[in-house]
Protein backbone atom coordinates (compact mmCIF):
# COMPACT_ATOMS: atom_id res chain seq x y z
CA UNK A 1 0.00 0.00 0.00
CA UNK A 2 3.14 2.16 -0.05
CA UNK A 3 3.59 2.44 -3.48
CA UNK A 4 -0.42 3.52 -4.65
CA UNK A 5 -0.30 6.23 -1.52
CA UNK A 6 3.68 7.21 -2.65
CA UNK A 7 2.27 8.10 -6.62
CA UNK A 8 -1.27 9.39 -5.85
CA UNK A 9 0.55 11.54 -3.36
CA UNK A 10 2.77 12.96 -5.68
CA UNK A 11 0.57 13.29 -8.47
CA UNK A 12 -2.06 15.06 -6.16
CA UNK A 13 0.47 17.36 -5.16
CA UNK A 14 1.64 18.41 -8.33
CA UNK A 15 -1.47 18.91 -9.82
CA UNK A 16 -2.69 21.24 -6.32
CA UNK A 17 0.01 23.28 -7.59
CA UNK A 18 -0.66 23.67 -11.12
CA UNK A 19 -3.92 24.30 -10.47
CA UNK A 20 -2.94 27.71 -9.20
CA UNK A 21 -1.66 28.49 -12.29
CA UNK A 22 -4.18 27.45 -14.86
CA UNK A 23 -7.75 28.13 -12.78
CA UNK A 24 -9.50 31.53 -13.60
CA UNK A 25 -8.17 33.80 -10.49
CA UNK A 26 -11.58 34.89 -9.00
CA UNK A 27 -12.09 30.64 -7.99
CA UNK A 28 -8.90 31.03 -5.58
CA UNK A 29 -10.00 34.44 -4.73
CA UNK A 30 -12.06 34.02 -1.94
CA UNK A 31 -10.76 35.65 1.36
CA UNK A 32 -12.98 32.90 3.63
CA UNK A 33 -10.76 30.11 1.75
CA UNK A 34 -7.50 32.31 1.35
CA UNK A 35 -7.86 32.33 5.21
CA UNK A 36 -8.53 28.79 5.88
CA UNK A 37 -5.45 27.64 3.56
CA UNK A 38 -2.79 30.12 5.65
CA UNK A 39 -4.19 28.45 8.51
CA UNK A 40 -4.57 24.70 7.71
CA UNK A 41 -1.21 24.13 7.86
CA UNK A 42 -0.81 25.29 11.25
CA UNK A 43 -3.18 23.21 12.66
CA UNK A 44 -1.77 20.16 10.87
CA UNK A 45 1.69 20.34 11.57
CA UNK A 46 0.83 21.04 15.33
CA UNK A 47 -1.67 17.82 15.19
CA UNK A 48 1.68 16.05 13.53
CA UNK A 49 3.62 17.03 15.96
CA UNK A 50 1.31 15.79 18.74
CA UNK A 51 0.64 12.76 17.58
CA UNK A 52 4.10 11.89 16.18
CA UNK A 53 5.45 12.83 20.07
CA UNK A 54 2.80 11.39 22.43
CA UNK A 55 1.71 8.21 20.58
CA UNK A 56 2.37 5.27 19.68
CA UNK A 57 -0.31 3.24 17.97
CA UNK A 58 -3.62 3.86 19.62
CA UNK A 59 -2.21 4.33 23.05
CA UNK A 60 -0.89 8.40 24.14
CA UNK A 61 2.55 7.77 25.55
CA UNK A 62 5.65 9.48 27.35
CA UNK A 63 8.55 8.84 26.04
CA UNK A 64 12.02 10.23 25.15
CA UNK A 65 10.42 11.82 21.89
CA UNK A 66 9.10 14.41 24.56
CA UNK A 67 12.63 15.30 25.40
CA UNK A 68 13.44 15.41 21.96
CA UNK A 69 10.99 17.44 21.08
CA UNK A 70 11.52 20.23 24.35
CA UNK A 71 15.63 20.32 22.65
CA UNK A 72 13.79 20.95 19.39
CA UNK A 73 12.17 23.75 20.99
CA UNK A 74 15.07 25.28 22.92
CA UNK A 75 17.02 25.20 19.48
CA UNK A 76 14.14 26.71 17.17
CA UNK A 77 14.11 29.40 19.91
CA UNK A 78 17.81 30.12 19.89
CA UNK A 79 17.32 30.43 15.86
CA UNK A 80 19.33 27.09 14.59
CA UNK A 81 18.64 26.32 11.31
CA UNK A 82 16.73 23.43 10.45
CA UNK A 83 18.95 20.35 10.17
CA UNK A 84 20.79 21.40 13.18
CA UNK A 85 17.09 21.78 15.30
CA UNK A 86 16.47 18.28 14.14
CA UNK A 87 19.95 16.20 14.71
CA UNK A 88 19.67 17.90 18.69
CA UNK A 89 16.02 15.88 18.98
CA UNK A 90 17.51 13.07 17.77
CA UNK A 91 20.69 13.08 19.83
CA UNK A 92 18.82 14.23 22.81
CA UNK A 93 16.62 11.41 22.53
CA UNK A 94 19.21 8.95 21.92
CA UNK A 95 21.21 9.89 24.34
CA UNK A 96 18.51 9.56 26.77
CA UNK A 97 17.72 5.51 25.38
CA UNK A 98 21.33 5.02 25.69
CA UNK A 99 21.54 5.97 29.21
CA UNK A 100 18.36 4.11 30.13
CA UNK A 101 16.92 7.29 31.57
CA UNK A 102 13.79 6.97 29.12
CA UNK A 103 12.29 4.21 26.92
CA UNK B 1 14.59 3.88 -0.58
CA UNK B 2 13.21 4.06 -3.98
CA UNK B 3 10.02 5.42 -2.42
CA UNK B 4 11.35 7.82 -0.27
CA UNK B 5 13.78 9.11 -3.11
CA UNK B 6 10.09 9.11 -5.58
CA UNK B 7 8.57 11.55 -2.97
CA UNK B 8 11.34 13.78 -2.98
CA UNK B 9 11.34 13.92 -6.86
CA UNK B 10 7.36 13.91 -7.33
CA UNK B 11 6.00 15.59 -4.41
CA UNK B 12 8.56 17.82 -3.47
CA UNK B 13 6.75 19.54 -0.71
CA UNK B 14 8.60 19.20 2.80
CA UNK B 15 5.44 19.08 4.99
CA UNK B 16 3.47 17.02 2.67
CA UNK B 17 6.33 14.27 2.47
CA UNK B 18 7.14 14.39 6.02
CA UNK B 19 3.47 13.36 7.06
CA UNK B 20 2.70 11.10 4.50
CA UNK B 21 6.04 8.75 5.35
CA UNK B 22 4.61 9.81 9.62
CA UNK B 23 1.53 8.38 9.27
CA UNK B 24 2.36 5.42 7.24
CA UNK B 25 5.26 4.80 9.66
CA UNK B 26 2.86 5.18 12.23
CA UNK B 27 0.30 2.57 11.24
CA UNK B 28 -1.99 4.80 9.33
CA UNK B 29 -3.75 3.96 6.14
CA UNK B 30 -2.69 5.06 2.96
CA UNK B 31 -5.88 6.74 2.49
CA UNK B 32 -5.37 9.18 5.38
CA UNK B 33 -1.50 9.37 4.40
CA UNK B 34 -2.44 10.81 1.16
CA UNK B 35 -5.25 12.76 2.50
CA UNK B 36 -2.87 14.60 5.15
CA UNK B 37 -0.48 15.16 2.65
CA UNK B 38 -2.81 16.91 0.20
CA UNK B 39 -4.31 19.23 2.55
CA UNK B 40 -0.81 19.96 3.63
CA UNK B 41 -0.21 20.82 -0.06
CA UNK B 42 -3.15 22.71 -0.78
CA UNK B 43 -1.21 25.89 0.01
CA UNK B 44 0.78 25.68 -3.30
CA UNK B 45 -2.28 26.37 -5.32
CA UNK B 46 -2.37 29.71 -3.46
CA UNK B 47 1.70 30.04 -3.91
CA UNK B 48 0.94 29.66 -7.31
CA UNK B 49 -1.89 32.17 -7.30
CA UNK B 50 0.50 35.14 -6.03
CA UNK B 51 3.49 33.94 -8.44
CA UNK B 52 1.24 34.47 -11.26
CA UNK B 53 1.89 37.88 -11.34
CA UNK B 54 5.49 38.02 -10.12
CA UNK B 55 7.02 35.26 -11.87
CA UNK B 56 5.03 35.13 -15.39
CA UNK B 57 5.99 36.94 -18.24
CA UNK B 58 3.50 39.38 -20.02
CA UNK B 59 3.84 37.06 -23.15
CA UNK B 60 2.32 33.58 -23.42
CA UNK B 61 3.48 31.11 -21.23
CA UNK B 62 4.78 28.17 -22.62
CA UNK B 63 3.04 24.72 -21.00
CA UNK B 64 6.51 23.44 -20.56
CA UNK B 65 7.81 25.98 -18.38
CA UNK B 66 4.31 26.66 -16.59
CA UNK B 67 4.16 23.22 -15.87
CA UNK B 68 8.14 23.18 -14.56
CA UNK B 69 6.92 26.33 -11.85
CA UNK B 70 4.28 24.73 -10.94
CA UNK B 71 6.89 22.08 -9.47
CA UNK B 72 9.06 24.47 -8.07
CA UNK B 73 6.20 26.01 -6.49
CA UNK B 74 7.03 26.14 -2.63
CA UNK B 75 7.39 27.94 0.79
CA UNK B 76 11.04 28.92 -0.20
CA UNK B 77 10.80 30.20 -4.03
CA UNK B 78 7.41 31.69 -2.85
CA UNK B 79 9.27 33.70 0.00
CA UNK B 80 12.16 34.39 -1.86
CA UNK B 81 10.00 35.85 -5.34
CA UNK B 82 7.54 37.92 -3.59
CA UNK B 83 10.18 40.33 -2.00
CA UNK B 84 10.63 41.89 -5.11
CA UNK B 85 8.46 43.42 -7.58
CA UNK B 86 5.46 42.45 -9.40
CA UNK B 87 7.11 40.73 -12.70
CA UNK B 88 9.91 42.35 -12.55
CA UNK B 89 13.10 40.07 -13.70
CA UNK B 90 14.68 39.81 -10.61
CA UNK B 91 11.12 38.04 -8.82
CA UNK B 92 11.62 35.96 -11.51
CA UNK B 93 15.39 34.85 -10.81
CA UNK B 94 14.41 34.49 -7.47
CA UNK B 95 12.28 32.36 -7.63
CA UNK B 96 13.91 29.93 -10.76
CA UNK B 97 17.10 30.27 -8.84
CA UNK B 98 15.51 29.16 -5.25
CA UNK B 99 13.52 26.77 -6.94
CA UNK B 100 16.24 24.88 -8.91
CA UNK B 101 18.86 25.16 -5.73
CA UNK B 102 16.61 23.81 -3.45
CA UNK B 103 14.94 20.72 -6.00
CA UNK B 104 18.53 19.77 -6.86
CA UNK B 105 20.11 19.67 -2.82
CA UNK B 106 16.66 18.29 -1.35
CA UNK B 107 16.99 15.76 -3.67
CA UNK B 108 20.73 15.09 -3.13
CA UNK B 109 19.74 14.58 0.91
CA UNK B 110 16.93 12.55 0.19
CA UNK B 111 19.38 10.24 -1.25
CA UNK B 112 22.05 10.41 1.27
CA UNK B 113 19.44 10.13 4.08
CA UNK B 114 17.95 7.14 2.28
CA UNK B 115 21.21 5.03 1.47
CA UNK B 116 22.01 6.07 5.22
CA UNK B 117 18.34 4.92 6.55
CA UNK B 118 18.64 1.54 4.59
CA UNK B 119 21.59 0.77 6.77
CA UNK B 120 20.32 1.09 10.13
CA UNK B 121 19.04 -1.68 12.37
CA UNK B 122 16.25 -0.16 14.63
CA UNK B 123 15.88 3.54 14.01
CA UNK B 124 14.94 4.40 17.50
CA UNK B 125 18.33 4.02 19.14
CA UNK B 126 19.77 6.62 17.15
CA UNK B 127 16.73 8.55 18.11
CA UNK B 128 15.17 9.17 14.60
CA UNK B 129 11.82 8.68 15.58
CA UNK B 130 12.18 11.87 17.82
CA UNK B 131 13.45 13.66 14.64
CA UNK B 132 10.00 13.68 13.26
CA UNK B 133 8.43 15.47 15.76
CA UNK B 134 11.62 18.21 15.66
CA UNK B 135 11.01 17.98 11.78
CA UNK B 136 7.46 18.91 12.07
CA UNK B 137 7.79 21.73 14.64
CA UNK B 138 10.81 23.27 12.74
CA UNK B 139 8.38 23.64 9.76
CA UNK B 140 5.24 24.76 12.26
CA UNK B 141 7.66 27.44 14.06
CA UNK B 142 7.97 30.35 11.77
CA UNK B 143 4.26 29.96 11.15
CA UNK B 144 3.58 31.08 14.76
CA UNK B 145 3.49 34.82 14.68
CA UNK B 146 0.83 35.75 16.78
CA UNK B 147 -1.43 34.80 20.05
CA UNK B 148 -3.94 33.55 17.19
CA UNK B 149 -1.65 31.39 15.82
CA UNK B 150 -0.23 29.81 18.81
CA UNK B 151 -3.47 29.14 20.65
CA UNK B 152 -4.41 27.61 17.34
CA UNK B 153 -1.43 25.08 17.13
CA UNK B 154 -2.08 24.13 21.13
CA UNK B 155 -5.34 23.40 20.13
CA UNK B 156 -4.83 21.56 17.09
CA UNK B 157 -2.18 19.42 18.95
CA UNK B 158 -4.19 18.77 22.10
CA UNK B 159 -7.45 17.85 20.24
CA UNK B 160 -5.49 14.93 18.32
CA UNK B 161 -3.67 13.73 20.74
CA UNK B 162 -7.20 13.38 22.80
CA UNK B 163 -8.68 11.67 19.84
CA UNK B 164 -5.74 8.66 19.51
CA UNK B 165 -7.23 6.04 21.89
CA UNK B 166 -10.26 6.44 20.18
CA UNK B 167 -9.83 6.78 16.26
CA UNK B 168 -7.93 4.59 13.50
CA UNK B 169 -4.32 5.58 13.33
CA UNK B 170 -3.12 8.64 11.17
CA UNK B 171 -7.11 9.57 11.68
CA UNK B 172 -6.22 11.90 14.69
CA UNK B 173 -4.14 14.22 12.71
CA UNK B 174 -6.98 14.83 10.17
CA UNK B 175 -9.34 16.74 12.97
CA UNK B 176 -7.15 19.32 12.85
CA UNK B 177 -9.22 20.26 9.20
CA UNK B 178 -12.53 20.73 12.01
CA UNK B 179 -9.90 22.78 14.20
CA UNK B 180 -8.64 24.93 11.42
CA UNK B 181 -12.52 25.42 10.22
CA UNK B 182 -13.47 26.80 13.36
CA UNK B 183 -10.86 28.94 14.29
CA UNK B 184 -11.10 30.15 10.30
CA UNK B 185 -14.61 31.73 11.79
CA UNK B 186 -13.50 32.63 14.63
CA UNK B 187 -11.31 34.80 12.78
CA UNK B 188 -13.71 35.97 10.31
CA UNK B 189 -16.28 37.42 13.59
CA UNK B 190 -13.70 39.29 15.25
CA UNK B 191 -12.32 40.83 12.01
CA UNK B 192 -15.90 41.83 11.00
Amino acid sequence: MIWPAVIVGSLGAYLLKLFGYVIPERVLDNPRLQRLTAILPIALLAALVGVQTFSTGSAVTIDARVAGLAAAIVALALRAPFLVVILVAAATAAVLRGAGLAL
Amino acid sequence: MWQTQFLSLGMFTGASQFALVGILGTGGGALVAVVTALLLGARNSLYALSLRSFVTTPRRPSIVRTMGQAQLTIDESTAMAIRYPQGSPQARHAFWATGIAIYVLWNLGTLIGALGAAALDDPRTLGLDAAVPAGFIALLWPRLRDRSTIALAVVSAAVAIALVPVLRPGLPVLSAVLVALVAERLMARRRA
